[in-house]
C-alpha cells in the first residue's frame, strides 16, 4: 500500500499544493483526476522522487520510500520521451539495467514486452523512425520493462490510438490483480470511471474528493430512479412523495422522498403491466467531478 | 524501521512472484549510464571523423618535425683539386669532385651543388668559396673555426621549439576540451529536450547521472588523448627524434594526467550549464562561460610561451594548470613539487565543482521552457 501523507509544495510565491493525502491501495486501480493545473504532475513526481516536497511524507506499507524502493516502481511522466538516436530494443534493456536488472533478464522482459505490444519486429529501429503510435508504445514497454510492482502513471492513455489504449488497459488491469498498486491520472472520466477501484480528485493543489469508486457515487448520490415500463408512466406525476423528473413515453426518471414511496412507484408500476428495468441512478464521475471541484 | 528491500514484508493475500530486482549501487548506476555515452560516441560518425583527423595531424606533425631536423645535416659541394681535403675534414658537407674552376661553377649555376669551394692561394684557410646568388652561411660555417664556447646558464630547449610544444599542449587541450564538453552538453540538452531525463531521474539518482555523464565523456577524452600522445611518443622514436622525446616525454605524461582531471572539472560545468536550457540552440549561448575558460589557456600560452611569470601563474591555475604545468615541465623551470601541489590545488577544484555543478544541474532538468537562472538553479 502506498500512502500520501500531508504534502505541501510551493513555487515561489504560488502553493501549488496544500495537505495532499490519500493511499493507493495494493491491488487497487487508483485514478488521480483534476484540470490541468490541478496538482496532479506534481504530486506524481514527488511520489516518484523527482521532486521534493516542502513537507509531508510518502509511506510504502508503513516505512518512508526509499531510492531503492523507487526502482521498483514503473514511472510514465506526462512528457513523453526516449532516446531519438537509440535503438527501441538497446533503450528499454538500459532501462531495464538502470532499475537493476541483470543483462539477462533485461533482455527477456524486453523481448517479451515489446512482442505483445506488437513491437516484435521492431526492435533493431530507432526510435525516431517509428510511428508516433508506435514511439507510445515503446514509452509504454519503458515504463514496465523492469517488472514493476507500483505504477505510477501520468496520463498513460493521452494520444493513444483505441488499440494501444486496450493494450495498456489489460496491462493495467494485470498490473492490479497481481496485487500492484496503480496509479494514474487521466483526463478521460469515462475510462477512469470504467477503470477505476479508487478515485482522488484533486482541485487547486487540494484533495476533494477520495475514496472507493461506490463510495463516492453513494456519497454523491442523490434518491434518484429510473424505471422502464410498456405502459405510460403519466400516471406518476400523482403519486405521493414522488418528483418525475422526466418521462418519456414508459420510460421516467424520478426523485423519491423515502424508500417506501419509490418502492410503491414499483408496485404500481407492475400492477400496471410490465416492468423491464428499475434501479437507484447514481451519478456518474462527471457529475461528482463537476460538484465537487466547483 | 529497516527499510531493507529483501526484508519488506507484503500483504498476504496478495503475494508478489517478482524477484528480479536487485537494486544496483551507485557506481554501477554510473557505470551504466558511462558506457551508455561512450556507446554512443562510438557509433557517431562525426567522432570517428573528427578524432581520426587529430590523429594525423598528431603524425603529420612528428614527421614533418623529423624531416625538418634531418634535413640540414649535409649539404653537397663542388670541390676542385686540393680543397676536398679541406671539405672532408668539415661537418656537414658533402664533396663533389669538379676537375676545374669553370666545372665547379657550372655545378653551381644548374643547382646540383650549393655551392664549390676552390683552391685559393690568397686565402687564411687555403680556400675559396662560390655560390650562386648569396653568401652559402652552412657552408661557411662547416669551414669556419669558432672559438669555443661556455655557457653559464643553458637553456633546457631552443627558443622555437618551445614555442612549437606550448602551442601543442595548448591546442590539444583546447580541441579536446571544446570537442568533448560541447559533447557533453548535447547530451544533457538532448537528455532534457527528448524528456527521457524525467524517466531516468524517476530510476538513479540525479548524482549517478551526472557522474555517469562526466564519466563516459571523460573517459573518451582521456582516450583521445593518450593515443595522441602515444602516437607521438612512437612517432617520435621511430623517425629518430630520441634525444626530443626523452625531454618531452615527462612533460606529455603529467600532461595526460592533468588533462584527466582538468577535464572532469571542465564536464561538469558543461553539463551544469547546459542543463540550465531546453534546446540544442541554446547550448552555445548557455555554455560559453566555460568555452572562454577553455579558450584562455590556449591563447595565453600562444602568446606568453616566453614568459616565466604568466607561465607561473597558468601553472597554478586550475583551468590552466593541464596546459601551463606541462610547458614548465618541458622547460625544466618546475621543481619536482610543483606539478603535485599543482595537482593537488586541481584535485580540489575539481571536487568542488562537482558539488556546485551537480546542485545547478539537479535544480535546472525539469525546469523546461525558458531558460533558468543561476539563482534559479542554485537556490532549487
Amino acid at each position: 500500500m502506498l500512502e500520501i501523507r500531508g504534502i505541501n509544495k510551493h513555487y515561489g510565491a504560488h502553493q501549488v499544493l496544500t495537505d495532499v493525502g490519500f493511499t493507493v491501495g495494493s491491488g487497487r486501480m487508483t485514478g488521480f483526476v483534476g484540470a490541468n493545473g490541478a496538482g496532479k504532475t506534481t504530486t506524481m513526481r514527488i511520489i516518484i522522487g523527482v521532486l521534493s516536497a516542502d513537507s509531508g511524507e510518502v509511506l510504502l506499507d508503513g516505512t518512508p520510500l526509499t531510492d531503492g524502493d523507487r526502482r521498483r516502481f514503473g514511472y510514465m511522466p506526462e512528457e513523453r520521451g526516449l532516446y531519438p538516436k537509440m535503438k527501441v530494443g538497446e533503450q528499454l534493456v538500459y532501462l531495464a539495467r538502470l532499475h537493476g536488472l541483470s543483462p539477462a533478464a533485461a533482455k527477456r522482459n524486453t523481448d517479451d514486452l515489446l512482442e505483445r505490444l506488437g513491437l516484435g519486429e521492431r526492435a533493431g529501429d530507432l526510435v525516431e523512425a517509428l510511428s508516433l503510435g508506435n514511439q507510445q508504445r515503446a514509452q509504454i514497454a519503458a515504463a514496465l520493462v523492469h517488472d514493476p510492482e507500483f505504477l505510477v502513471l501520468d496520463e498513460p492513455f493521452s494520444g493513444l490510438d483505441p488499440i494501444a489504449v486496450e493494450v495498456v488497459l489489460t496491462v493495467l488491469k494485470e498490473h492490479a490483480a497481481a496485487g500492484a498498486p496503480v496509479l494514474f491520472s487521466s483526463h478521460q472520466l469515462d475510462l477512469v470511471e470504467r477503470l477505476c477501484d479508487d478515485l482522488v480528485i484533486i482541485a487547486a493543489g487540494e484533495i476533494r474528493a477520495n475514496g472507493s469508486r461506490e463510495r463516492l457515487r453513494d456519497q454523491f448520490s442523490t434518491p434518484r430512479f429510473e424505471i422502464s415500463t410498456d405502459a405510460d408512466a403519466g400516471w406518476m406525476r400523482a403519486v405521493d412523495g414522488i418528483t418525475v423528473i422526466g418521462f418519456d413515453g414508459g420510460e421516467a426518471v424520478f426523485e423519491a422522498d423515502s424508500d417506501a414511496a419509490s418502492q410503491a412507484v414499483l408496485r404500481e408500476a407492475l400492477s400496471r403491466g410490465a416492468v423491464h428495468s428499475f434501479g437507484h441512478l447514481r451519478p456518474t464521475l462527471a457529475s461528482i467531478f463537476k460538484e465537487v471541484v466547483q | 524501521m529497516s527499510t531493507d528491500i529483501g526484508s519488506r514484508q507484503d500483504s498476504p493475500t496478495q503475494p508478489r512472484t517478482r524477484a528480479t530486482h536487485s537494486a544496483p549501487g551507485f557506481w554501477s548506476s554510473v557505470w551504466l549510464v558511462a558506457s551508455r555515452e561512450i556507446t554512443a560516441r562510438l557509433r557517431s560518425k562525426a567522432f570517428l571523423i573528427s578524432t581520426g583527423i587529430l590523429l594525423l595531424l598528431a603524425i603529420g606533425s612528428v614527421v614533418a618535425g623529423g624531416l625538418l631536423s634531418a634535413n640540414p645535416s649535409s649539404t653537397q659541394v663542388a670541390v676542385v683539386g686540393s680543397a676536398s681535403a679541406v671539405v672532408g675534414q668539415a661537418d656537414g658537407l658533402t664533396a663533389v669532385s669538379a676537375d676545374s674552376v669553370a666545372d665547379a661553377e657550372a655545378l653551381v649555376r644548374d643547382g646540383t651543388v650549393a655551392a664549390a669551394v676552390v683552391p685559393a692561394d690568397d686565402s687564411l684557410l687555403g680556400v675559396s668559396v662560390i655560390a650562386l646568388d648569396s653568401a652559402p652561411m652552412d657552408v661557411i660555417n662547416a669551414l669556419s673555426v669558432s672559438p669555443s664556447v661556455q655557457l653559464l646558464d643553458p637553456a633546457a630547449q631552443g627558443g622555437f621549439l618551445v614555442y612549437l610544444v606550448a602551442i601543442g599542449f595548448g591546442l590539444v587541450f583546447f580541441m579536446s576540451a571544446l570537442t568533448f564538453g560541447s559533447t557533453i552538453a548535447q547530451s544533457v540538452v538532448e537528455e532534457k529536450q527528448t524528456r527521457v531525463v524525467e524517466i531516468l531521474m524517476s530510476t538513479i539518482p540525479v548524482r549517478a547521472l551526472l557522474a555517469g555523464k562526466v564519466l563516459g565523456n571523460s573517459i573518451m577524452a582521456f582516450g583521445q588523448i593518450v593515443a595522441i600522445a602515444l602516437l607521438v611518443a612512437i612517432g617520435m622514436a621511430v623517425t629518430g627524434q630520441r634525444v626530443l622525446l626523452a625531454d618531452l616525454g615527462p612533460a606529455i605524461g603529467w600532461f595526460a594526467v592533468f588533462f584527466a582531471f582538468g577535464f572532469v572539472m571542465l564536464a561538469s560545468l558543461y553539463a551544469a550549464t547546459a542543463s540550465m536550457v531546453s534546446r540544442q540552440e541554446d547550448v552555445g549561448t548557455a555554455t560559453s562561460p566555460v568555452a572562454y575558460l577553455v579558450m584562455i589557456p590556449y591563447f595565453a600560452v600562444i602568446f606568453f610561451n616566453d614568459n616565466p611569470l604568466v607561465l607561473g601563474i597558468m601553472s597554478y591555475v586550475p583551468f590552466a594548470a593541464p596546459v601551463g604545468m606541462p610547458v614548465r615541465i618541458f622547460l625544466g623551470t618546475a621543481e619536482w613539487w610543483e606539478p603535485l601541489l599543482s595537482l593537488a590545488l586541481l584535485l580540489v577544484t575539481t571536487a568542488g565543482v562537482i558539488l556546485f555543478g551537480s546542485r545547478i544541474y539537479r535544480n535546472s532538468l525539469l525546469r523546461m521552457g525558458g531558460r533558468v537562472t543561476y539563482k534559479q538553479a542554485l537556490r532549487g
